[in-house]
């Protein structure tokens, strides 16, 4: 049973200009433990689908299974329980809470489980640790640059182990170093068995999925495999020669 | 989420912007100050105006003689001289909870003493007055039974009077002249001070009845065992109403009344005198309360506005929270409990300057200030209800936002 199983998937929103279908009858179908680019320019129809299979939004028409559930028979709290349970998202801008450090950013998603104090924090200590930040703990976002604040948001979607991460242009407010660095992050998580969605724009992020799924007018454009450029060999590249950084974007 | 670290989240998204949360406050603290303060004031009000009715004595009744019309000429109240001595004995037996009822006649005359004089008033009655007015003697004695019965020639004088008439002489065993009558002081009476109309009770001279009916008041009242009044003091206040009832048909009955007739007595409860002043005195106390509670209510208004705003503001970290995982009812429980975190503590605030506004309030009136518990506690009641009612509406329209809408919005 694949993942993410989504059958004439559409999505129509009434407008006052009139009906606009975003999406259109897609079938699509994600095994558990893939990397998966899904592409396209705006307005392509790829937000819609991401937010479709983030239990963000309910299709219009057409079904779509997670994990053997079907989402579009669930109420909001419903979703927000899946949501919570079995996906993780990390955003553009990281949406960190200011106020709070990075622990207890990370601590969000459990909070809503209604797991108990002491275990959340061990759990988003450990979730820290795993992406790299175990000293930052307790720096705020403001005390953390953006590849650290993303590094965050990457261990708060992880922090419920879900069985899908999310990822809605997770670079595209970070330098293309950095973003290397994101992206390698992304990679050892999915070799360690985590399914990984990232929905880009940019065909530099999506040369590291093994998988490119294009969208266009919401229609499935292409569905591709490829060989996955290996984030940590470019890194590598550009520590022997910092002055092309530049150049690898 | 647990309540405490609910709170706690909420006093931190409160302090994030500690100005902005403290102004808001302000019109909490100034409501909840202003309905202790204003409840405190009337408390104390009518305080003054239950201890001044007291000090008239309590559960009592007047009885006056009534109007006579004399070749269509209507004479008023006090007119006849219909009431007499025997009526007042009468219905100390017959009326149920009567506890006293005293026979009384006023009048007023010059008081002379050595070189000095003092006009003052003159209240011939027996020993019930006494008990009716819940009045002591400070120094002597009262009347003994048997002055009364034979109408010796004693009194029993007022403060005032004692100070005005003796001066540094102790009364007592003094002889002084009324209408050229030597009285023997017998006794000084314990201050009584204002009426509550601003009469000086303690200016009185008492005489046994029947010394006044002959030597003092003389004439008309000589003749017979009438009086002007009678004072009835009843056991309680549930006694008044049927008692004055039992009265009424009582001195109908001795005074020989025909059907048709109408009384030739008045009775007034003065227990209704005082239940109207110390209505009126509630009545201040409602109006200020009131004008207390609209201040509440706009401080509610302000709570309501800077929560719609947090919500413009973090609509972002709503659409986060939705993302991860909160339900509806999570992201409302959220920002409820922040604005009755805000609520609460504006009323707290407002509590401790609403004691010091109602204590120096107090303190310059010079009236007893009254913060109740219970007020305190509806204070504290109520600004929380403020807090979920004012912020019922922003934090729905928190919960009701669209997780796609809100992460999207800048």
């Amino acid at each position: 049973m694949p993942l993410i199983e989504a059958r004439e998937l559409s999505r129509v929103y009434n407008l006052d200009s009139g009906r606009v279908t975003a999406l259109d009858r897609v079938s699509l179908a994600i095994e558990a433990g893939d990397l998966v680019a899904v592409m396209g320019p705006s307005g392509s129809g790829k937000s819609t689908f991401m937010n479709l299979i983030g239990c963000l939004d309910r299709p219009t028409g057409g079904h779509y299974r997670l994990d053997g559930v079907a989402v579009e028979t669930l109420s909001s709290d419903g979703l927000a329980e899946l949501r919570n349970r079995k996906l993780g998202f990390v955003f553009q801008q990281f949406n960190l809470l200011p106020r709070v450090d990075a622990c207890a950013n990370v601590e969000l998603p459990m909070v809503y489980a209604g797991i108990d104090g002491r275990t959340r924090k061990a759990r988003a200590l450990a979730a820290l640790d795993r992406v790299g930040l175990a000293d930052r703990a307790h720096h705020r976002p403001m005390q953390l640059s953006g590849g650290q604040q993303q590094r965050v948001a990457i261990a708060r979607a992880l922090v419920n182990q879900p069985r899908l991460l999310l990822a809605d242009e997770p670079t595209g407010a970070l330098d293309s170093r950095t973003a290397l660095e994101i992206l390698g992050l992304f990679q050892d998580l999915n070799r360690e068995g985590v399914t990984v969605v990232i929905v880009t724009h940019d065909a530099e992020v999506a040369r590291h999925a093994r998988r490119v799924i294009r969208f266009r007018d919401g229609h499935l454009l292409s569905d591709e495999r490829q060989e996955a450029a290996d984030a940590r060999t470019a890194l590598a590249a550009l520590e022997r020669s910092p002055s092309t950084t530049e150049a690898a974007a | 989420m647990s309540l405490i670290e609910a709170i706690r989240s909420a006093l931190s998204a409160i302090g994030a912007n500690a100005l902005r949360s403290a102004l808001t406050m302000l019109g909490i603290i100034i409501g909840v100050a202003a309905v202790i303060a204003m409840v405190a004031i009337g408390s104390g009000a009518r305080e003054r105006v239950t201890a001044q009715i007291k000090s008239l004595g309590a559960n009592l009744a007047i009885i006056q003689s009534g109007n006579v019309t004399q070749g269509g000429v209507r004479l008023g109240a006090g007119a006849s001289s219909t009431l007499t001595d025997e009526d007042a004995r009468a219905i100390i037996r017959e009326v149920d909870d009567v506890v006293a009822a005293a026979p009384i006649l006023v009048t007023r005359a010059q008081a002379v003493f050595a070189g000095t004089n003092w006009s003052t008033q003159i209240t011939a009655t027996d020993l019930d007055f006494f008990t009716a007015r819940e009045w002591d003697i400070a120094e002597g004695r009262l009347f003994e039974p048997e002055e009364l019965r034979r109408g010796e020639i004693v009194a029993v004088i007022g403060q005032t009077v004692a100070k005005n008439l003796f001066g540094e002489v102790n009364p007592l065993d003094q002889q002084f002249r009324i209408r050229n009558v030597p009285f023997k002081v017998i006794g000084v009476m314990a201050g009584k001070g204002q009426s509550a109309l601003g009469q000086d009770q303690d200016d009185v001279i008492f005489v046994p009845l029947d010394t006044g009916r002959r030597r003092i008041v003389g004439r008309n009242y000589a003749r017979d065992a009438s009086v002007q009044t009678v004072m009835v003091k009843f056991a309680n206040e549930q006694a008044i109403d049927p008692g004055i009832e039992q009265t009424r048909a009582l001195l109908r009955q001795r005074h020989r009344l025909a059907e048709e007739q109408d009384d030739d007595f008045i009775i007034r409860n003065l227990t209704e005198i005082a239940n109207t002043a110390t209505a009126a005195a509630n009545t201040l106390s409602w109006l200020l309360a009131a004008v207390a509670a609209v201040s509440l209510l706009v401080g509610g208004i302000g709570i309501m506005n800077i929560m719609l705003v947090s919500v413009t503001e973090r609509t972002r970290e709503i659409g986060l929270r939705l993302a991860v995982g909160a339900r509806q009812r999570d992201v409302l429980a959220q920002f409820l409990i922040e604005a009755t975190t805000l609520a609460t503590i504006g009323g707290a605030v407002g509590i401790a300057l609403g004691i010091a506004a109602a204590l120096t309030i107090a303190n310059f009136a010079g009236w007893p200030s009254v913060v109740s518990i219970e007020t305190i506690l509806i204070a504290v009641g109520v600004s929380g209800m403020i807090g979920v009612f004012f912020g019922f509406y922003p934090a729905r329209q928190a919960a009701r936002l669209d997780p796609i809408e809100a992460l999207r919005r800048e």
